[in-house]
């Protein structure tokens, strides 16, 4: 069989392969496709940068042939924000789960949401907190058996798209490892989109959630995902919250047009300082 | 160029490529196929997994749909155009 390359290689660092994760882990359908979405943009290495915080989608930043920064746990928005206000001309993307985003770092990702900071969070929910075991995460739905929760979790889960939505964000979407064009279109859409840009995908665990819940391996997952899914687009991010076993709701919620923090503090300080002030989003540091 | 066009009415012909080392033996790949083109191997790779293989090729688009389901990067599928393929055949002539 001939020797050509994978398309995706480019955007990858091959050396470090095969990865991490379980076999049946969606985590690498995830970085697919950003490669592929990146491929489709026409990016250039140089043009953008990953960061990403501590879990098994933390492992993305060291996969990516892309300047990333693997930051501490929880912290990968404030990363990424202060790397966009350095440096505006980079695309800044933060991959992490959601047990890195929401739980550690929720409180980061409502302000980055509120200010508008021009990030683009890709958030891997999977449900649990897979790489310490399978502690109960923030989305982990009721009736849920976790490591913490032997009975069944019994607390409301967040509904991400409905928390960004609420707090600011710019655009929505949320889809699962089974929707593989529609994700790499999302992704394409929230780069080229100024803003803070939040895009969730329901992703299988198999060697944790799934086994501790009894729901088979990651094609079960993913067959449960074709069958259960409904596209829904601009649908009320308030009705999308997640059951076990329930439907999901996917789709682009929201695309919308707001000024983002540069854009919103050149505009604040330059209207009171006038010709003082040099606009900041649009020159950036002069390097 | 009418011969090609007589035998088939179909522009494109697909090829896939396996990494069987590479793979996991997931089975995403086998079970989102459009035209089930693959199937799960007899033999086992060297870290244990079942790889796909190739059962046929005949029904194969080169969607890369597979390629974009591989977590692992260990397959893809690539589009041929018949027609060039055809007018280079003819050249060798």
């Amino acid at each position: 069989m001939s020797k050509a390359t994978n398309p995706v290689e480019s955007y990858l660092r091959m050396d470090r392969m095969p990865s991490i994760w379980c076999p049946g882990c969606g985590i690498g359908i995830v970085v697919n496709c950003f490669a592929r979405a990146l491929q489709q943009m026409g990016v250039d290495h140089d043009e953008l940068a990953v960061v990403s915080g501590i879990g098994c989608t933390g492992r993305i930043a060291g996969y990516v042939d892309i300047d990333s920064f693997h930051t501490t746990h929880g912290r990968p928005i404030p990363f990424a924000t202060g790397l966009k206000v350095a440096r505006p001309d980079l695309k800044v993307i933060v991959m992490s789960g959601e047990g890195d985003l929401v739980s550690i770092g929720g409180n980061h990702l409502i302000h980055a949401a509120r200010r508008n900071s021009d990030v683009k969070v890709i958030c891997v929910n999977n449900f649990t907190y897979a790489m310490t075991g399978g502690q109960a995460g923030p989305t982990a739905p009721r009736h849920s058996i976790a490591t913490t929760a032997p009975y069944g979790s019994f607390d409301k889960p967040f509904n991400l798209p409905f928390l960004a939505d609420s707090t600011g964000a710019v655009y929505v979407a949320r889809w699962t490892t089974y929707h593989v064009r529609q994700l790499t279109r999302s992704m394409a859409e929230a780069m080229s989109k100024p803003g803070f840009c939040f895009i969730e995908v329901i992703s299988p665990c198999p060697t944790i959630f799934s086994r501790r819940n009894r729901l088979g391996d990651g094609l079960d997952a993913m067959r449960y995902y074709k069958n259960s899914s409904k596209v829904v687009n601009g649908a009320n991010t308030r009705m999308v919250g997640l059951d076990l076993n329930g439907p999901i709701i996917v789709g682009k919620f929201i695309d919308r047009d707001r000024p983002t923090l540069l854009e919103a503090m050149d505009e604040e300080i330059g209207s009171k300082l006038g010709k003082r002030y040099v606009p900041y989003a649009t020159t950036g540091v002069q390097r | 160029m009418a011969a090609s066009k007589k035998n088939s009415k179909r522009k494109f012909r697909g090829e896939v490529y396996i990494d069987q080392e590479r793979c996991k033996g997931c089975g995403f790949c086998i079970e989102f196929c459009p035209t089930h083109v693959l199937a799960l191997a007899d033999s086992f790779n060297q870290k244990g997994y079942y790889p796909p293989v190739i059962a046929d090729i005949e029904a194969c688009t080169g969607c890369d749909l597979c390629g974009m389901y591989c977590p692992d990067f260990a397959i893809y599928g690539v589009k041929i155009r018949l027609d060039v393929v055809q007018e280079e055949a003819n050249h060798e002539c």
